[in-house]
């Protein structure tokens, strides 16, 4: 099957303003005939689920919270990139858009790119307008912070939760709907499969979370804002629930995955302190605004760090790469981190540690000043690990943070099964194999309040769309076989606990397909992730039944999904014989250690079709053609 | 260390409940409250009993999902922490620590620890928002807002929507939860338009939904694990009163 990106012609600049002009429109008083299903209230689910509302449409939305503002996306601290160039500092949407390019090392789609550089700055109007308690300068002006990967100051931010607010206003939008009786909110409902029927996305199953019931939800089309997959690796940034599920079970109904190997390790996180350790606490890259990194030049030196004299000090970063210093892009900072903890030069228990310290700046600024930045996120590290930030420098190490890639889907952001939509971090779309730091809640935004808004009334407008019910007999089936698997998972009544299972899968993908993956390790890990499979299938048990609230149950059905999935992540990696972004492949790289693409033969994205449990998946290539930017060496030196 | 734990079992919301007690040997004072759970849980699955259900999510102290009244207080011993960001070395070697869900009318217990919130998101489908569609928003600098008052709605805009608020108040109000919302849109500018109204509706709803009124015992503000202040529960009864007088939509 070819791929169509549905690329609009014309130069760059135009191509969403001439798509937006000749994309056929539903009539207002047509809208309210069509139903739209949007699972996850994140950024980009709520932002689309109330502006699909407010246009008119009839809108069901999912989310298996007890409420929609507890979505993951509440947790991002930065900030929120936008091209508004308040700074007057040179910022404009071409240099936004260039730096995504870039700093996703030229294997993101040019258009889509173009497009979020363009939105970016009515994302902050609209914020705005909501009520987004966004940081003010003294004279009532709106206040930017630098972020990596870039050289202007262009990240809008509410102290160190920007996330928590942007969500709570588009949570206040989509409650407005739901209290104007537009949005029919269905808290506390999983998705467990997707309902395709004459080819087209037209409904899901859910089971409640409450009373175990499973059942169909039929609609128009389909819209998935179910956030990314890390936590594949047991340990991540993300919060405990997010996983795979949603998008993998559209996977296996038709929807092509693409680039699942593009994985990003974020390097300022706490370090893991034991093995009961259950996620990973990310402290804000805009931390890297003032506080510097370095380990000791010494291998092994135990010193405490204040016994360290400032020549025996190593700042790699800003040694190595001059003109981004410590606000180099995050794949490269964690690539660093981690060169120099196996060098020895690593700091703390396990040496699986560099500091990131704030003295200089205090010195610079006083502490108020600090606290007023990053008080939070300072009071978040000592209540973890019991030390004072202000006197000592803080520890940090890589963890997964954040995946690039997700369901393919070409520029109206529908997948390559008509229906089905894909925003959020959920999608593949813009980020490239890296993305910048306050590029993501941009990018959820971005899809939820201005692109689907427009490109769904296309696919309307098309017509085609027969009348399909809970009978059918695609509904009934798909109902079935979740309750089937339901059925099995209990049945099973093994000796290991799901989560036993997820920890150790997180640890084969952590250790072969992690910050650096080379061939053998990814060979190794396809063979381990089936018998792992098996094991659990065999193995697993999950006290409790099916109709009660069962978090075991949740837990499993999850982590059986992700059980699937890591083997496409390792047949991804073993397939881009390149390293970009964050896909490192040991095998390739230049001499001084930098990632070395390979343009001439993986100028592509990879879009993944399923073909059975285990079964080698087929590749199609969507190949990125930079006829704006030119193809360069990504170099922050 | 080795601790005792007592711990509110109820298999369902029509179910009777009672405290059970469970032995937790080798915790590390590294370890976080629920990761101390969370070898509980997977000790009693593996001897085939049924895991602790509780709520969590993020454990980062944000999505406000997590919540258990520990030893008597919501969130536990630390002032301004969740729950989920509460560890170890809080404890000693030998404590019994009491374990119980958020107690209040308006939050009914689902199963063991976890309660219903949805109370929350009915108060702020009455008023807890600007009345803005997408794309009718000027430039984000043509309001300018003074720092004084951008800080201040973001003081009120920090509540995570956990409702220790109200499992402290010994009448289950769930003033701090309104009062902050409306002290959040009220600071601001773009707030000001509904400003009569929003408080209003959503106090109403609150009655409506079982919650109990305040009298002043400012238990929420001392549980609250994002300090948000009692101050705006007195700007609240401000707003209360004139729309009392501007009348409700
Ligand atoms: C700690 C942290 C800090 C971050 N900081 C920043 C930052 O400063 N700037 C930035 O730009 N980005 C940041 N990010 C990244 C950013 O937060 C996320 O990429 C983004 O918020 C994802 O939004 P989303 O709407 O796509 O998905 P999410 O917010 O993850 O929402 C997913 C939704 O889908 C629902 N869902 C999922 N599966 C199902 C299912 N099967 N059934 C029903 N519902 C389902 C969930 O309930 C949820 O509502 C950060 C990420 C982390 C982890
Ligand atoms: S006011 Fe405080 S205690 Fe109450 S819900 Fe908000 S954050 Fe929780
Ligand atoms: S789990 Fe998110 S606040 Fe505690």
């Amino acid at each position: 099957m070819a791929l169509n990106s549905n690329i609009p012609d014309g130069p760059i600049q135009q191509k969403w303003d001439k798509h937006r002009a000749e994309l056929k429109l539903v009539n207002p008083a047509n809208k309210r005939k069509y139903n739209v299903i949007v699972v996850g209230t994140g950024l980009a689910g709520a932002s689309a689920a109330a502006t699909l509302a407010e246009l008119g449409y009839n809108v069901s939305a999912f989310t298996y919270h007890d409420s929609a503002r507890r979505a993951h996306s509440i947790a991002a601290q930065g900030g929120i990139n936008a091209a508004k160039n308040y700074q007057n500092d040179g910022d404009s949407v071409w240099r936004l858009f260039y730096d995504t390019i870039k700093g996703g090392d030229f294997r993101a789609r040019e258009s889509n790119v173009y497009r979020l550089a363009q939105v970016s700055t009515s994302i902050i109007d609209q914020c705005v307008a909501q009520g987004v308690p966004f940081a003010r300068e003294y004279g009532g002006y709106l206040s930017n912070r630098s972020f990596g990967g870039a050289q202007v100051s262009r990240t809008f931010y509410a102290r160190g939760q920007t996330g928590q607010q942007l969500l709570i206003g588009a949570y206040q939008a989509l409650q407005r709907q739901v209290g104007l009786g537009k949005v029919k909110l269905h808290n506390k409902q999983e998705m467990m499969d997707l309902i395709v029927v004459d080819g087209r996305a037209r409904g899901i199953v859910t089971r409640d979370m409450v009373t175990g019931k499973v059942q169909s939800h039929m609609a128009d089309a389909v819209v998935l804002a179910t956030g990314g997959y890390g936590n594949v690796f047991y340990l991540s940034t993300n919060a405990m629930a997010c996983n795979v599920t949603a998008t993998y079970r559209a996977h296996k109904r038709g929807a092509f995955f693409a680039n699942p190997c593009y994985t990003q390790i974020h390097p300022t996180c706490i370090p893991q302190s034991g093995d009961y350790q259950s996620k990973l606490t990310l402290m804000s890259e805009s931390l890297r605004n003032d506080g510097r990194i370095w380990v000791p030049k010494q291998k092994g030196d135990t010193r405490s760090p204040d016994q360290i004299p400032e020549t025996e000090r190593d700042y790699y970063l800003e040694r190595k790469y001059p003109s981004f210093g410590n606000l180099s892009p995050r794949d490269i900072a964690s690539r660093a981190a981690k060169e120099v903890c196996d060098e020895g030069r690593g700091v703390g228990p396990g040496g699986l540690g560099v500091y990131l310290d704030f003295s200089d700046a205090i010195r610079r600024l006083g502490e108020k000043t600090i606290a007023d930045r990053y008080g939070n996120l300072f009071e978040m590290y000592e209540r973890i690990t019991g030390e004072n930030p202000y006197k000592v420098p803080m520890r940090i190490y890589p963890a997964v943070h954040y995946t690039m890639g997700g369901l393919w889907v070409d520029y109206n952001l529908m997948s390559n099964v008509p229906g089905l939509f894909v925003l959020g971090e959920a999608n593949f779309s813009d980020h490239g194999a890296n993305r910048l730091g306050a590029s993501a809640l941009m990018q959820g935004l971005a899809d939820g309040y201005f692109v689907i808004p427009y490109t769904i009334g296309g696919y309307f407008a098309n017509g085609g769309l027969q009348a399909v019910g809970n009978d059918s007999q695609e509904a009934r089936t798909a109902v079935q076989e979740s309750e089937q698997k339901i059925a099995a998972l209990l049945a099973l009544n093994g000796k290991r606990s799901p989560t036993s299972f997820h920890r150790e899968l997180g640890k084969i993908m952590w250790d072969k397909c992690g910050m650096a993956r080379n061939e053998q390790g990814l060979k190794e890990a396809l063979k381990r992730i089936p018998e792992l499979r098996e094991e659990f299938w065999q193995n697993v048990k999950i006290p409790g039944s099916g109709a009660e609230l069962n978090q075991s149950l949740e837990l499993g059905l999850r982590v059986a999904d992700f059980l699937e999935f890591a083997e496409l992540m390792c047949f991804d990696a073993l397939q881009r014989n390149e390293s970009c972004g964050g896909h490192f492949r040991e095998e390739y790289q230049t001499e001084d250690g930098e990632a070395k693409r390979n343009d001439d033969e993986y100028c592509y994205a990879a879009a993944w079709e399923y073909n059975g449990v285990g079964a080698t998946p087929t590749l199609h290539k969507e190949d990125l053609s930079f006829d704006n930017v030119k193809l360069a060496t990504r170099s922050y030196k | 260390m080795n601790l005792r734990l007592h711990i509110w079992r109820q298999s369902g919301p029509d179910a009777q409940g009672m405290l059970k007690t469970y032995d937790v040997q080798n915790v590390s004072e590294h370890m976080s409250f629920l990761e101390m759970l969370d070898v509980l849980n997977e000790d009693l699955l593996t001897k085939g009993e049924i895991p602790v259900a509780f709520d969590h999510d993020c454990r980062e102290g944000i999505c406000g999902t997590c919540g258990m009244v520990i030893n008597g207080r919501p969130h536990g011993p630390l002032v301004r922490t969740t729950a989920c960001q509460l560890h170890m070395r809080t404890f000693k070697d030998g404590d019994e620590i009491y374990i119980e869900p958020w107690r209040a009318r308006a939050f009914p217990v689902m199963r063991d620890l976890i309660v219903d919130r949805g109370s929350f998101d009915r108060i702020i489908q009455k008023g807890g928002f600007v009345s803005v569609n997408t794309g009718n928003a000027q430039d984000g600098n043509a309001i300018p807002i003074s720092k004084k008052d951008a800080d201040r709605a973001m003081d009120a805009a920090a509540c995570i929507g956990c409702g220790a608020c109200v499992a402290a108040c010994p009448n289950s109000s769930a003033m701090l939860f309104t009062a902050a919302k409306v002290g959040h849109l009220g600071s601001l500018p773009q707030g000001q338009t509904e400003r009569s109204t929003r408080a209003m509706n959503m106090v109403l709803q609150m009655d409506a939904e079982g919650f109990g009124a305040c009298t002043n015992h400012y238990e929420c503000e001392a549980a609250c694990p994002k300090g948000i202040s009692a101050e705006f529960i007195a700007q609240m009864n401000k707003d209360f009163v004139a729309s009392a007088f501007g009348g409700r939509d």
